[in-house]
């Protein structure tokens, strides 16, 4: 059976006038599934989440590529057909919970004002609605905090607030960008799994960034790794964590998640203890890798190698896992 | 909830307020006494003539014999009811002196800081929004003239222009004298005296604002919250509207409070330039004349004036950022 993606990114490349941050990114979601984007900071994860809802910093453009959503491309839809996907169609939760309300709002207002801008809700309406999202999300007292401003709220609470205000209108896509990074262990745990619950749900498609393989491992369906501005790998989470086909995958499972008998511990570690640093993306000759990888054999100072199939949905780029007497057996 | 915070902010303000005021018309009082001659040695220069034995009269009459302690003691002692004396030289009382005074400089201060807020408000919002193109380097440039310009001087040119070469505005005064405008007529009447002072008055502080708007809006732009609301869908316009310019006002508006004070310094230099019978010109005068009771009671009033501006702010800025817990 073959459906079709809620989000299907192609090709796409975002640049600085100075320099290429991303190079020709692609990847889909499916509907209802939750999709892991892995990488070291600086990689080019967040740039890549912007750019779906063309939300990019200023001076970053989207240099080429698709952005398919619900059969248009929101890389050339004009603004108006944009602003009617945003917060509706896709929407977008930040990885600063202390900052992304604001401060001189109350946070029903916030809440309301996303409704009311998609539904044609009355504000008595828009505001039931809102109180009904806070239950949902577990805001104790909904009543009471509506009318509380962000510095009212722990930084667990506001995450809650921004995940209300995200799935406030039934939104086909869901893009976390950290969303948990900011708050501590338990508290993510708990965020988490609100997440998990909600796209079960409401069978949302979740585009998660992060920088904890334990989050990827406990709650992705898929996994995507991302290395100086190119996805490397992608694999189904179970397949990635028992036999990463890249060298940059499998440095990363030694360096962040403890592996003991066969489980991911949930750790904190953070995607750093790769020897070396992300290689200027912009010098291209070979595999972007090659620099820091212990694997090099000739073909790989060849080209970029492409993102080639390991197995039916599993795609890596590296030019030894496609060759079977070439692969590392590191993980076997 | 509005007249809760009122409530938090006058119970804040107004235990610091006396003490602040008692010290101000104390030292106000010592600094006046430092000066070289007093009341009587104008009154005796203007009827021309007098003897060693008349000003020793007249010392004693207007309580100048006192020690210094004890004109201090009298002047509070009468303070507290509500008696700011009586001007020597023009034999009045001051608080009607002053309170006659008062609301055409309040008339012109309030629309003086109006105006500044509102123009500063809106340039600076359309210099952010064209930043570092040519609307903003152009009305950069504007700026930087206004703000180099000082008010006085800018009130003698526009006089020379707008009233002595083309005729379109008095130059002196706050009202046409004996006209008896009534309704509308009188409103336009107090509006062509007031335009010149007014703007004289409020440049400086309009290039002040716009620059901090400017400021704060670019600063605003880039926070996390923006990119929130505008991820949500919002229309750029609401976007600056209800998130972004709220959050720009806080710094501007709290500058702006804290220059009420120097408008109503500034007031007293425009107010002489443009004939303006407000406290200020009453204020030079009686510098001038060493009539210290009535300065006196104008820098009393001013410093009450300073403290309400203060509530005010405070108010203004509790309502505008809710962050500021007030206890
Ligand atoms: N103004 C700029 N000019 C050129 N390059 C820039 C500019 N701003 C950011 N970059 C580059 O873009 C990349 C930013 O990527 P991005 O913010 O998507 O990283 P990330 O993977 O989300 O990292 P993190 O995990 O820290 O959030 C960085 O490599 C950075 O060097
Ligand atoms: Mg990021």
């Amino acid at each position: 059976m073959k459906t079709v993606p809620v989000l299907e990114v192609l090709d796409l490349a975002i640049g600085f006038p100075a320099a290429r941050a991303v190079h020709g990114v692609s990847f889909e979601i499916h509907k209802g599934e939750m999709m892991a984007l892995v990488g070291e900071s600086g990689c080019g994860k967040s740039l890549t989440a912007f750019a779906i809802m063309r939300l990019l910093p200023p001076g970053a453009r989207i240099q080429n590529g698709q952005v398919i959503f619900d059969g248009t491309d929101l890389a050339t839809i004009s603004p108006r057909e944009l602003r009617r996907i945003r917060g509706n169609g896709i929407s977008l939760i930040l990885q600063e919970p202390m900052t992304s309300l604001n401060p001189v709002l109350t946070v029903g207002v916030q809440v309301a004002e996303i409704i009311r801008q998609h539904q044609n809700l009355s504000r008595a309406a828009a505001k039931a609605r809102v109180l009904e999202l806070f239950d949902l999300v577990g805001i104790t007292e909904p009543h009471k905090r509506y009318d509380q401003y962000p510095h009212n709220f722990s930084g667990g609470m506001r995450q809650r607030v921004m995940i209300a205000m995200a799935v406030a209108c039934n939104p086909a896509l869901l893009i976390a960008d950290e969303p948990t990074t900011a708050l501590d262990v338990t508290i993510q745990a708990q965020v988490m799994d609100l997440l998990d619950k909600l796209r079960r749900e409401l069978s949302m498609a979740v585009l998660l960034i992060t920088h904890d393989l334990g989050v990827v491992a406990q709650w992705a369906d898929r996994v995507a790794v991302m290395y100086a501005g190119r996805i490397v790998e992608t694999a189904p989470v179970q397949k990635f964590f028992s036999a990463p086909q890249h060298p940059y995958s499998m440095g990363l499972l030694n360096s962040s998640v403890s592996n003991g008998e066969g489980a991911w511990h949930y750790t904190n570690h953070r995607l750093s203890e790769i020897k070396g640093s992300v290689a200027s993306a912009a010098q291209a000759t070979g595999c972007s890798f090659a620099p820091r990888c212990r694997h090099v054999i000739a073909p790989c100072h060849g080209g970029q190698p492409k993102l080639e199939a390991v197995e039916k949905g599993w795609l890596a780029t590296c030019c030894r896992a496609q060759n079977q007497e070439e692969r590392i057996h590191e993980f076997a | 909830m509005a007249a809760g915070r009122v409530v938090k902010v006058l119970s804040k303000t107004l235990p610091q307020a006396v003490p602040t005021m008692l010290g101000i018309v104390v030292l106000n009082f010592l600094l006046l006494k430092m000066l070289p001659g007093d009341v009587a040695d104008t009154i005796a220069m203007e009827a021309g003539s007098a003897t060693a034995e008349s000003m020793a009269a007249l010392r004693e009459r207007l309580g100048l014999n006192l020690g210094l302690f004890d004109q201090v003691l009298v002047y509070l002692n009468n303070l507290i009811h509500l008696d700011l004396g009586k001007s020597a030289r023009l034999g009045a009382p001051v608080t009607t002196l002053i309170l006659g005074r008062l609301p055409d400089t309040l008339m012109l201060v309030l629309t003086a800081l109006g105006f500044a807020l509102v123009t500063g408000v809106l340039l600076g919002w359309i210099m952010s929004a064209f930043a570092g193109k040519w609307p903003d380097r152009l009305i950069s440039v504007v700026l930087i003239f206004v703000y180099a310009m000082p008010g006085f001087w800018l009130g003698l040119m526009a006089i020379v222009l707008f009233s002595v070469k083309l005729g379109w505005l008095p130059s002196n005064g706050s009202a046409s004298i004996g006209a008896n405008y009534q309704g509308w007529a009188y409103f336009i009447d107090r509006l062509r005296y007031l335009v010149m002072p007014a703007l004289a008055l409020s440049l400086f502080y309009a290039a002040i604002y716009a620059r901090l708007t400017r400021s704060a809006m670019l600063e605003v732009q880039q926070q996390d919250f923006m990119r929130t609301a505008a991820a949500k869908g919002l229309h750029p316009i609401v976007m600056q509207f209800r998130h972004a310019l709220r959050n720009a006002l806080i710094p501007v508006t709290t500058v702006a409070g804290m220059h009420l004070g120097n408008m109503l310094g500034g007031a007293m230099v425009i107010e002489t330039v443009f004939g303006w019978p407000g406290m200020g010109s009453l204020a030079l005068d009686s510098v001038i004349n060493r009539d210290f009771a009535v300065l006196l009671g104008i820098l009393l009033l001013s410093s009450l004036l300073v403290i309400l501006a203060n509530v005010i702010v405070d108010i203004l800025q509790s309502w505008l950022d809710p962050r500021i817990e007030l206890r």
